[in-house]
């Protein structure tokens, strides 16, 4: 199983049961994960990215090596933002970038935005974009952060054929006829982490076809139990199950 | 097993409510749900009128007349239409299969003005049952109770027991709210499955006080099972949780009723 949704180091409002990284690593492996991609926590208000992504590296390699795939974050606000995507790969050998327009201030019809795309692409990194980091309605009274808006990012995928999209906590702020254009770009993938109502892994299914279908999490904020369970409590059969946790995400990642 | 506190007929596909009782008993035998406590219709309104009241509960009978061996039903209530609540505990509860009564939201809970309908329900022995959401971004509904005014309530009741519906929301600041009044007992449901939740619970609260639900067809049964199942507590106290505190809740009405289970 790939788990495509998981951060290492410390969410910024209180501490969570499983954020060392020997826990996190132990509690997925027990729950049969072979896989995990992981972005930083610090990544949301740390200025000083370079270096995030550098313990970011260096702790994926330490605690999980071949198990951890570290995904930097970029943030196209900040000077020479440039550097830090070469970095990702050249340095931290990285397969794709981990994106959080809503805590970096910046919207994604933003033409930095499209320079970021233009880049991945380019060198061929997939593009995380985390949507939502928590519900709304129980943020910090003093940092209120509003979800991403995809609805730009059905543009950049049309104009930019090389550029791959995994769209992360997408449910609680994705408008379902976004999300349907999204799909239909064949180049654009939703994990399951926020995904509600009563089977809904199912419905994500029937809404946009298993293959843009991926296993995600987002442990250790969300008990890493949440999406074990909502497979089970979807009926996937025919190949769905197997492409969902491991199939759709090796392809991914192996092209990257 | 599992006993779930917090079911409704909205946000699952069916034409009626039978088909929707249906399918969330499908679902929930995957994910080895035994029990069910239903409330409210198909349809909401903020703000109900008495026939609203009255129409969402026959929806909720509707659905519980092929499950009564799967589903509790709680009669829904609202401190706007007193007298119309104390007749509909009458009806769906002292003549009827229901046991226990919801309060959404449109009043808050601490208002003297709903206290005959808590002094009849627990003259009942119904499970009494009340949503809170405290909530930063702006979004309260009118008359939308927050554990501060849950407190306000349980202090005029102490000896009966209640429910913090969605644990206050912000659970963090709901279990403080709570944690001096034993009577008060938190509702896991209807949140993300944020980890710490339940720990946090269990440790300023006693597991004894802590009851799982879902909060479907809305929420995924999953999401909200694995905030019990993922915490980091002992196998006892994840038993108290799944099923012991519920039923405990409701046995006093259930053996009034001459209801097995």
């Amino acid at each position: 199983m790939i788990d495509v949704n998981v951060y290492l180091h410390r969410w910024p409002f209180r501490r969570v049961p499983g954020d060392e990284p020997e826990a996190l690593v132990a509690k997925l492996r027990a729950a049969g994960v072979t896989q995990a991609w992981c972005g930083s926590f610090d990544a949301l208000l740390h200025r000083d990215i370079a270096a995030v992504n550098s313990r970011l590296a260096v702790e994926c390699r330490k605690f999980g090596p071949g198990f951890l795939e570290p995904f930097g974050a970029v943030n196209p606000t900040l000077p020479d933002w440039q550097d830090d995507i070469r970095r990702c790969q050249e340095t931290h050998s990285m397969k794709g970038i981990r994106l959080h327009p809503n805590y970096h201030g910046y919207k994604l019809d933003d033409p930095r935005v499209v320079e970021l795309l233009s880049a991945a692409a380019a060198r061929k990194l997939l593009v995380q974009i985390a949507v939502t980091m928590e519900d709304e309605r129980t943020q910090h009274p003093l940092v209120q952060v509003p979800h991403v808006d995809l609805a730009p990012l059905v543009a950049q995928l049309e104009s930019l054929t090389a550029l791959r999209v995994v769209v992360l906590n997408a449910f609680r702020g994705a408008k379902v006829d976004v999300v349907d254009k999204l799909a239909s770009s064949r180049r654009a993938w939703f994990e399951i982490a926020t995904k509600e109502n009563v089977a809904g892994v199912e419905a994500l299914v029937q809404q946009v076809g298993h293959e843009r279908v991926l296993f995600g999490s987002y442990a250790p904020l969300f008990i890493h139990e949440s999406a074990v369970w909502k497979l089970r409590e979807s009926p996937l059969g025919g190949g769905q199950l197997e492409a969902i946790q491991t199939g759709n995400a090796r392809q991914l990642i192996g092209a990257a | 097993m599992i006993w779930d506190l917090h079911c409704h007929l909205s946000g699952v596909t069916g034409r009626t409510p039978a088909e929707r009782m249906g399918r969330l008993i499908e679902i929930a035998d995957r994910v080895g749900i035994e029990r069910l406590c239903f409330y409210m219709g198909m349809t909401w309104t903020k703000e109900p009128t008495p026939e609203d009241l009255q129409k969402q509960n026959d929806e909720v009978l509707e659905a519980l007349q092929h499950y009564h061996d799967r589903a509790f039903g709680f009669c829904y209530v609202s401190g706007d239409h007193v007298e119309k609540s104390l007749s509909e505990i009458e009806r769906c509860i002292a003549a009827g299969p229901m046991v226990g009564i919801k309060l959404w939201v449109a009043h808050h809970c601490n208002d003297p003005a709903i206290d005959p309908i808590i002094r009849r329900a627990a003259e009942l022995k119904a499970v009494i049952y009340q949503h809170t959401w405290l909530k930063t971004d702006g979004t309260t509904y009118p008359g939308e109770s927050s554990p501060y005014d849950l407190v306000e309530l349980a202090k005029r009741h102490p000896r009966t027991p209640l429910i913090l519906g969605h644990t206050g929301g912000q659970w963090e600041l709901g279990i403080r709210a709570v944690r001096a009044y034993p009577n008060v007992s938190i509702d896991i449901a209807g949140s993300d499955p944020t980890a710490g939740l339940v720990e946090m619970a269990v440790r300023e609260l006693g597991a004894e006080r802590v009851i799982y639900g879902s909060d479907c067809g809305g929420r995924s049964f999953a999401s909200q099972i694995a905030k019990v199942h993922g915490a980091e507590i002992s196998e006892r106290e994840k038993r108290l949780i799944f099923k012991e505190n519920l039923k405990r809740m409701l046995m006093p009405i259930l053996k009034a009723k001459n209801v097995q289970v």
